[in-house]
């Protein structure tokens, strides 16, 4: 695929397959097409992770009772609609599994960042389309084969989405789930293969399909996000297909690499799955902030706010994500000595990361603010990100990490940094570019009110979790009553309970019907888009919505960076990037 | 930059695009030759540590083949040497020799995947399977799995042989490169593994 | 907030829960203030008619100090909070003090075993006793264990005392503390280890000297004749 079809063959090429289904919306090619692929994947995983959700928190809030829905499931996996203890460790697997590697990875890369990468440096379409077409098939198919996990014998999945060995190495020691974890591990490779593909394909199309004028330092920052979270992603993953293949090999072969008993070693899984883990979150994080990044500026009317410093900080970051991993093990067994080096390196990395957040934070000073939707949910993000980031610190401190570790802080802590990223983040970006995506508008109060429940709700049911941490609460358990230390957290406080949580939870998953209702109203009825309704400066932004295979009608000329807003001594208070300069380009 | 280029055509990287600085695939081939790297360099990695922490497995390691894997050693890079053969070929347009290098470079790849299969049959024979404790566990996963990438670039050689034979070949040739540079990439994975896994 | 903490009885707990409030008090100021900024913006930076947006492109120091300068406070805070942290966890994890009481114990899928010496002191003699589920201790006396796992990895997790430590299959990790106030207290297993990993609850139970002392006479009466002392120091300072 060395030689890539000019945009006027394109054109050609869309009017040859104009009455073809299938080529247009199955078998394309075109990455706005791919992109809207992975956004049905993501959007359909996270109704299955949601409805998982449900389980587990209701499961915790009303032990042994039947969760409502559910009676008709048919032995083992439900008992007359009561969890079994076998099923609980399942969903809290799956659950994460499908979470971050198909739903955050799905919408945040492959949706944004296909749809938008190669509009935005001004290209035709990917480097390599037809391996884009590919990876989507991967990813779907990587989707059905974690999915029919649930249906095998014993199950599927229930090591945690960790599967840490050598609980997950050996059958035996999880109730003899044995193809279930098998075709855990199997699907998880494919997903791997399908975003290496994708990487690949952002990385070259990013660096050589830029149109004239589209330097490095023009580049819209969700575009240096995508860059980096590709090489982090095609970097560190590297460790865990090693560590997949070896997990694959003691459970089916008898191989010895995390089985004691045969000779090998229990902590080599953790070292290779967080070694990828810890830069897999900036992996999800970094596209999520960019999104952030190019909403900010468009309804601030504000350029970003040191657009330059920004990218340094983010590379920075990166590169620091590969030397943090093991305060994930802090009490794992390793040297005990080994906590100080990577508590200084996780030190470290909020560095970069408080730069991101003072640049967000001074784009928004002195701004001319409107709090359309897509505006709300990315002040949502950056407010509820500060909250995981914050409560990162308790967490990187080793000796306190002691009492904390595997407790609900934890998991408080990692819902407020991947829900923010994904959830809110990606639904700011589905606000913004659905016009551009789709040709049609979404309701704007009904947009509203979608962002105000789930933002309450989230909060209302992770911010009790950090107390519930606090308290001693440890993860993963099937029946917290089984402690007395616990008992007290089921419902007796008002709002620290597993009671009010679950309540919280449901609100938050039911209100997700807004965005529905929302999105397949606008597709059936919607008001039809303009090119360019949020009046910003990027590139998609000067094409149609939705624009054309090879994305533009004319090759684009870029003339300066992308947040040029209220530019001093000009009228309009936005000047985009396509824009030929009055006077002197920058 | 200038007012003309609004009115042409778009064009690609490759066709010369202001930031294109290389042929687009071989500037993918490199970036998924650096995920390549972390997988085999966790294995090599991972491999070594465990091997030191165990004393050597000296015992264990007296059992392979010395001797077929210095031979596929030759082999392999004997066939790194007929890719290079066949791009000069394409570079100075003899197609046709171009092929038979490439097809010279497939066969060689099937006599070492050939030794290879001869190898561990003989192996497992002896009761040396990857059950058989560490040792072998490495043995067989890091072998293996570069197996398998020989066999792919097989495959792919294959595909790429037969599309140079039919109408449209010059469209192709770039990706003689492209294959080269990979299969490079899999021989220089087999130069680390032989004198880690077969030579004191 | 650090009222949720259940209560510490343990020596080093009481630096664990001054650590915490540290961090309460050093990182809420700064969680306020940005949460603030965002709140101002809002609320006073508003599109209104004839008001442009400031043009600041953060592209100069001066603009830029205003993110590096307090970026540098903020690395400099942590580093305290960290260099406290290291002391705290040199003084639990990086040290093994002399032990007036050693125990071993072993998890598996799925209960805690805490063997014990006996009054000889000395393990794999013939007064070992193994105990599910409780592990009997002195109160204000160093109490030595040495953890290992018949199986998956699981988690040593006393709350009250503020330990944790993960428990290995294949190695032997030694930890301490020492408790400070009499009581029975739960213990936990707090890494998933299998399907029945909710149900690995032990108790731990700090006696008084005088509790102490009967307890041994009850568990081993032919030696309640000798009246030992509880245990002989055997752990060794690690460095």
């Amino acid at each position: 695929m060395s030689v890539h079809a000019p945009a006027h063959a394109a054109v050609a090429h869309e009017t040859a397959h104009a009455g073809s289904f299938w080529r247009s919306h199955v078998f394309s090619v075109d990455h706005k097409t791919i992109g809207k692929q992975y956004l049905g994947i993501g959007i359909g995983m996270a109704l299955v992770g949601g409805l998982l959700a449900y389980l587990i928190r209701w499961q915790l809030a009303w032990p042994g009772t039947p969760v409502p829905g559910f009676g008709w499931v048919p032995e083992p996996m439900f008992y007359e609609g009561i969890v079994p203890e076998t099923s609980y460790n399942a969903f809290v697997t799956m659950h994460g599994t499908i979470m971050v590697f198909f739903v955050a990875m799905p919408i945040l890369l492959g949706a944004f960042g296909n749809f938008l990468l190669p509009i935005m440096v001004g290209a035709p379409d990917m480097a390599f389309p037809r391996l884009n077409m590919m990876s989507v098939w991967t990813l779907g198919l990587a989707s059905l084969v974690m999915l029919s996990s649930f249906f095998v014998e014993n199950g599927p999945a229930s090591a945690g989405w960790t599967g840490y060995a050598p609980l997950s190495a050996d059958a035996t020691y999880t109730a003899d789930v044995y193809w279930g974890l098998n075709l855990w591990i199997i699907a998880l490779m494919l997903e791997f293969a399908s975003f290496l593909m994708g990487g690949v394909n952002f990385l070259t199309t990013a660096i050589n399909m830029r149109a004239p004028g589209m330097t490095l330092w023009r580049m819209p920052l969700l575009v240096w996000m995508q860059l980096v979270a590709a090489v982090l992603f095609m970097l560190s993953v590297g460790p865990l297909v090693a560590a997949a293949l070896m997990l694959l090999g003691d459970r089916t072969l008898g191989t010895a690499f995390f089985l004691p008993e045969r000779g090998g070693d229990a902590l080599l899984w953790q070292h290779l799955f967080w070694f990828f883990g810890h830069p897999e979150v900036y992996v999800i994080l970094l596209p999520g902030f960019g999104i952030v990044m190019e909403i900010m500026p468009v309804f601030a009317r504000k350029p970003f706010f040191g657009y330059r410093t920004v990218v340094w900080a983010t590379i920075a970051a990166g590169a620091l994500s590969f030397v943090v991993w093991a305060h994930h093990m802090f009490v794992s067994g390793i040297d005990p000595r080994l906590a100080n080096p990577f508590s200084v390196t996780t030190i470290l990395i909020s560095v970069p990361f408080s730069v991101m957040v003072g640049c967000m934070l001074l784009t928004l000073v002195g701004g001319s603010i409107e709090l359309a939707t897509p505006m709300l949910f990315a002040l949502g993000t950056l407010g509820t990100f500060l909250i995981g980031g914050v409560t990162g610190i308790y967490l990187g401190a080793a000796a306190l990490d002691m009492y904390m570790h595997d407790t609900y802080f934890v998991v408080a802590h990692f819902h407020y940094t991947l829900f923010p990223s994904v959830i809110l983040g990606g639904l700011a970006g589905l606000y913004f570019w659905f016009p551009k995506m789709f040709g049609r508008t979404l309701n704007e109060p009904l947009g509203k009110l979608h962002f105000w429940l789930t933002f309450f709700s989230f909060n209302a049911v992770f911010i009790p979790l950090f107390f519930v941490g606090l308290a001693g609460h440890m993860r993963r358990l099937y029946d917290p009553t089984q402690y007395d230390l616990l008992e007290p957290l089921m419902d007796t406080f008002p709002f620290v309970s597993h009671a009010f949580v679950t309540k919280a939870a449901i609100v938050l998953i039911v209100s997700q019907v807004l965005l529905l209702v929302n999105v397949v109203w606008s597709l059936l009825a919607g008001e039809h888009a303009a090119d360019n309704p949020w009046k910003a400066n990027t590139l998609e932004w000067a094409t149609s919505s939705p624009p054309p295979h090879g994305n533009f009608a004319t090759l684009p000329n870029v003339y300066r960076d992308p947040y040029e807003y209220t530019p001093p001594g000009s009228k309009d208070d936005w000047l985009p990037q396509t824009a030929p300069a009055a006077g002197a380009a920058r | 930059m200038s007012a003309a280029a609004a009115s042409e055509p778009l064009r690609s990287g490759v066709e010369g695009g202001e930031f294109a600085r290389m042929p687009l695939g071989r500037a993918g081939m490199w970036w998924f030759l650096a995920s390549e790297v972390m997988v085999f360099g966790t294995l090599i990695a991972t491999y070594s540590l465990n091997r030191v922490a165990a004393g050597g497995w000296d015992a264990e390691r007296a059992h392979v083949n010395a001797r077929i894997a210095a031979f596929n050693t030759f082999v392999l890079l004997t066939s790194s040497l007929t890719v290079v053969l066949s791009l000069q070929a394409a570079h100075e347009g003899l197609r046709a020799r171009a092929r038979r290098f490439l097809l010279l470079t497939v066969l060689l790849g099937c006599v070492f995947l050939g030794m290879k299969s001869l190898e561990y049959g003989t192996e497992i024979a002896h009761g040396y399977t990857p059950a058989s404790g560490p040792f072998w566990s490495y043995y067989y996963l890091m072998t293996g799995l570069h197996g398998l990438h020989v066999l792919g670039g097989i495959v792919a050689n294959v595909l790429l042989w037969i599309g140079l034979g039919r109408p449209g070949a010059e469209r192709l040739e770039p990706r003689i490169e492209f294959l080269g540079l990979y299969w490079h990439f899999v021989d220089v994975v087999w130069i680390f593994l032989f004198p880690l896994l077969y030579l004191s | 907030m650090l009222s949720w903490l259940p209560e510490n009885i343990s020596t080093y707990g009481r630096d664990i829960d001054g650590l915490f409030a540290l961090i309460v008090w050093v990182t809420t100021p700064w969680f306020l203030l940005m949460q603030g900024i965002i709140l101002w913006s809002v609320l006073f930076n508003r599109r209104r008619v004839g008001r442009r947006a400031w043009y600041l492109r953060g592209d100069t120091w001066g603009q830029l100090a205003w993110i590096l300068v307090p970026t540098a406070i903020i690395l400099g805070l942590d580093f305290l909070i960290d260099a406290r942290s290291a002391l705290v966890w040199a003084h639990i994890k990086q040290r093994v003090p002399a032990g007036a009481t050693e125990v071993r114990v072993t998890a598996k899928q799925f209960n805690w075993e805490f063997l014990y010496p006996g009054p000889d002191g000395r393990f794999g003699t013939d007064d070992d006793l193994t105990l599910d589920n409780e592990l009997h201790v002195p109160v204000g006396q160093n109490v030595v264990f040495t953890l290992q796992s018949k199986d998956v990895i699981h988690s040593f997790f006393i709350p009250n005392v503020r330990l944790k430590q993960d428990v290995l299959p294949g190695r032997s990790i030694r930890g301490w503390f020492n408790a400070e106030k009499t009581g029975r207290y739960e213990i936990a297993c707090a890494e998933l280890c299998g399907i029945s990993h909710y149900t690995m609850r032990a108790f731990l139970v700090v006696h008084t000297a005088d509790e102490y002392r009967d307890w041994i006479e009850e568990k081993w009466p032919q030696a309640a004749s000798a009246a030992a002392e509880p245990g002989t120091p055997t752990a060794t300072e690690l460095s």
